[in-house]
């Protein structure tokens, strides 16, 4: 089973564990993504995020499809945050569940990594002195 | 033909908005886009990388663009 979504509004860690958990599972993997308060030694004010939202969808359900057709994994579940966020707060939320935890573990990583590639999600860093938006120039 | 671009991210900067309206000959591909749309705004060949959309789906350089075409323009992804 999946279900991705793009969210406006805080997302619900416990909610996605929640989602994901079944009883033929066992094991959760769950990857958080925070607003770190520095990059680069810059001290960060806060993130912008914004998508595509709904090739965004398109690309998080496809990374979920794969995660299914590659490991022997239950449920997936795939968060991500659009709008203004402060350190601490959570823009992204994966959960994965499985029978054993060696694919919980691996599709949770291959996930984050490649929404990181592939969804259209963009993120701007605004800083005491400045803003940048993440990538964008080489 | 007339056609409606959407951008995101710095792209939307470049433009100064979020839907640019541009003319494109009929049929064109996706690299001739991109030509037309790097002479006009330059600053998009500072980009690390840049992808076009077309409904939804990262397109190849040679796919041809309609009308109809929903077409967007993807900058480094930074998600997560």
């Amino acid at each position: 089973m999946i279900e991705v979504k793009i969210s406006g509004t805080a997302l619900n860690i416990q909610s996605c564990i929640d989602w994901v958990m079944s009883p033929q599972c066992g094991g959760i993997d769950v990857f958080i993504g925070t607003v770190r308060n520095i990059t680069k030694g810059k001290t960060v004010v806060r993130l912008e995020f914004e998508a595509y939202e709904a090739m965004a969808l398109n690309e998080m359900r496809k990374i979920a499809e794969e995660v299914l057709h590659k490991w022997p994994v239950q449920k997936i579940l795939i968060h991500h945050r659009t709008g203004v966020l402060q350190t601490g707060e959570v823009p992204v939320i994966i959960a994965v569940a499985a029978a054993h935890r060696g694919a919980a573990f691996e599709a949770c990583r291959y996930a984050i990594d490649t929404l990181k590639k592939s969804v259209p999600i963009w993120k701007k860093e605004v800083f005491e002195d400045g803003e940048i938006w993440v990538a964008a120039h080489p | 033909m007339k056609m409606s671009i959407l951008a995101f991210g710095i792209v939307k900067e470049i433009f100064g908005a979020s839907v640019l309206d541009i003319e494109l000959t009929d049929a064109a591909t996706v690299v001739e886009l991109k030509i037309v749309l790097e002479q006009k705004y330059p600053r998009l060949k500072q980009l690390a990388s840049y992808m076009v959309a077309v409904n939804n789906e990262y397109a190849g350089t040679n796919q041809i663009i309609t009308g109809k075409d929903e077409i967007a323009i993807i900058p480094p992804v930074s998600g997560g």
